[in-house]
């Protein structure tokens, strides 16, 4: 029964309702130790709000959640932080769990704000404080971690290298991760289990075969589809911050 | 040197400051200085109540503020009105019940002003007994809820899905609240609590930039407030609360200027 064990959270048939409207519902999926599981879906399709049950931050839900670990990292997409509050950088490393400062400099250097580590953070900009929400949740070395659009308002560069550091990230702590991106080009390089979201599960399975479902192909267009079948060959290289070429 | 009873006002006073340096600043960083007022409004009731029963003052504002803090969670459950509109509903009945029953009460003779701006003759031995350690009280629970309370005032989902059970911190909170108001109704009184949350911690955010200094000074402020504005009541005859309130405006007013010269500097 290992594959049992190894569950970090299942959702079976779940769903959310608020003011009388469901904001999402019949959603199963199970995101597993060392597993990527994304969604994917058009705006207002549940995605955030998936999220949200699986973490328990939703507590009225139809369904059930099912969560196995409680060393989560979580990567909101909309935060509103109350700027009234002095806090620095490294408070907000701190804000749920107590973490050793040999860590904490190794994620902030690992997500590269290591030189924003005592400036205040509302005085960051949209793309530093993505990058700082990045490094507390991986500073905690969590079994499940959530990602809501982590690299929203990051540089082209930075995206990529982000997304790497998250892989890389699963791959050495073996962590399971829940991710929501709108990006499918970088997505689907990296992950093992997609699903497609439209208020209910359009479609899910793994990047190849949700690109060939024709629910996917309407959703997104025959475009999207194509994106994803660029992907089946295998990268052999990536590209370093100046554009220099490194072999895997 | 001094008489005992301002021995007694003074340990009392700096007793009950270092208790609302660190809960002043929740009250201003969660938005809370109105919600502050509503349950010192209602500790009115609290001490009527306690005058007509012979109970202990602290212990009976206790009660009501707690009451009146879980009746303003059902409230908020079952109604659609707006926060403030059921703070202010709350906190003018309560404060007119309250008066109304000190009008039935004929045969206390009360000192309503005492009530309502603090008293530093009114402290007496069972009182400083009651500010310390229900302080202390107070504090260790804070210390306890500290890490799910300051990262829910952060940002709640965060601290709800990374495991900390922000709901109960908050209940938590708001009965420490209660208690703060009841052990320093007394000293301070009744229509000026408020401030001696706010104030000093306001004071302080002007000068810190992490939540840790920011604690620490809003200590401070209270401290010196309690000081400055006990020793300017004995001189001047005037009443321990607003003496209180006055000097800590004094100590924000110049933590105001100290800003304007690090601008002036920076540019």
């Amino acid at each position: 029964m290992s594959s049992e064990n190894s569950t970090l959270v299942k959702l079976n048939n779940a769903g959310f309702k608020q003011n009388d409207k469901w904001l999402v519902e019949g959603v199963s999926l199970t995101v597993k130790k060392g597993k990527i599981v994304t969604l994917i879906g058009p705006n207002g399709s549940g995605k955030s709000t998936t999220a949200k049950i699986a973490l328990g931050i939703y507590k009225n839900i139809e369904g059930s959640v099912e969560k196995y670990t409680n060393k989560v990292g979580y990567v909101p997409q909309k935060i509103s932080i109350d700027w009234t509050l002095p806090l620095r950088v490294y408070d907000f490393m701190l804000l749920t769990e107590n973490i050793k400062d040999e860590a904490i400099d190794e994620a902030l250097t690992l997500t590269g704000v290591i030189h924003l580590k005592n400036k205040n953070l509302g005085n960051l900009s949209g793309g530093e404080f993505q990058r700082v929400l990045i490094a507390r949740a991986i500073s905690k070395k969590p079994e499940l971690l959530v990602l809501d659009e982590p690299v929203q308002g990051v540089d082209y560069t930075g995206e990529i290298a982000l997304y790497e550091l998250i892989k890389r990230i699963s791959d050495t702590l073996n962590c399971g991760i829940l991710l929501i991106s709108h990006d499918l080009h970088t997505v689907m390089t990296a992950t093992d289990h997609v699903v497609c979201l439209n208020g209910h599960v359009c479609c899910s399975g793994s990047p190849m075969d949700v690109a060939k479902n024709n629910e996917y192909k309407t959703l997104f267009g025959e475009q999207a589809s194509q994106i994803l079948s660029v992907y089946e060959h295998k990268h052999d290289h990536v590209h370093s911050d100046k554009g220099e070429i490194k072999k895997n | 040197m001094f008489d005992d009873f301002f021995i007694r006002a003074l340990i009392a006073g700096l007793g009950i400051a270092l208790v609302t340096g660190p809960l002043g600043c929740f009250v201003v960083w969660r938005r809370l200085s109105y919600f502050g007022d509503t349950l010192a409004h209602s500790a009115l009731l609290g001490v009527t109540l306690a005058y007509s029963f012979e109970l202990n003052i602290a212990l009976s504002v206790f009660i009501i503020s707690s009451l009146i803090a879980l009746i303003l969670i059902q409230l908020q459950k079952k109604t659609n009105l707006p926060g403030d509109a059921l703070l202010g509903l709350l906190a003018h009945s309560s404060l007119a019940v309250g008066l109304v029953v000190i009008g039935f009460l004929t045969f206390i003779r009360f000192d309503i002003m005492g009530l309502l701006f603090g008293d530093i003759l009114a402290v007496t031995t069972d009182d400083l007994l009651i500010i310390w350690t229900g302080g202390a009280v107070i504090l260790l629970v804070l210390k306890l809820i500290w890490k799910p309370l300051f990262a829910s005032t952060v940002n709640y989902e965060l601290a709800e899905a990374e495991g900390l059970n922000p709901d109960r911190a908050k209940a938590i909170f708001t009965i420490l609240m209660a208690a703060v108001i009841a052990i320093s109704i007394k000293m301070v009184g009744l229509l000026l609590i408020t401030g001696m949350l706010i104030i000093p911690a306001a004071m302080a955010r002007n000068i810190s930039d992490s939540p840790q200094k920011m604690v620490l000074f809003s200590i401070i402020g209270g401290l010196l407030s309690v000081l400055l504005g006990l020793f300017s009541s004995l001189e001047f005859n005037t009443s321990s609360g607003p003496s209180i309130i006055m000097a800590s405006l004094i100590l924000f007013i110049l933590s105001l200027l100290n800003i304007k010269q690090s601008i002036k500097l920076k540019n």
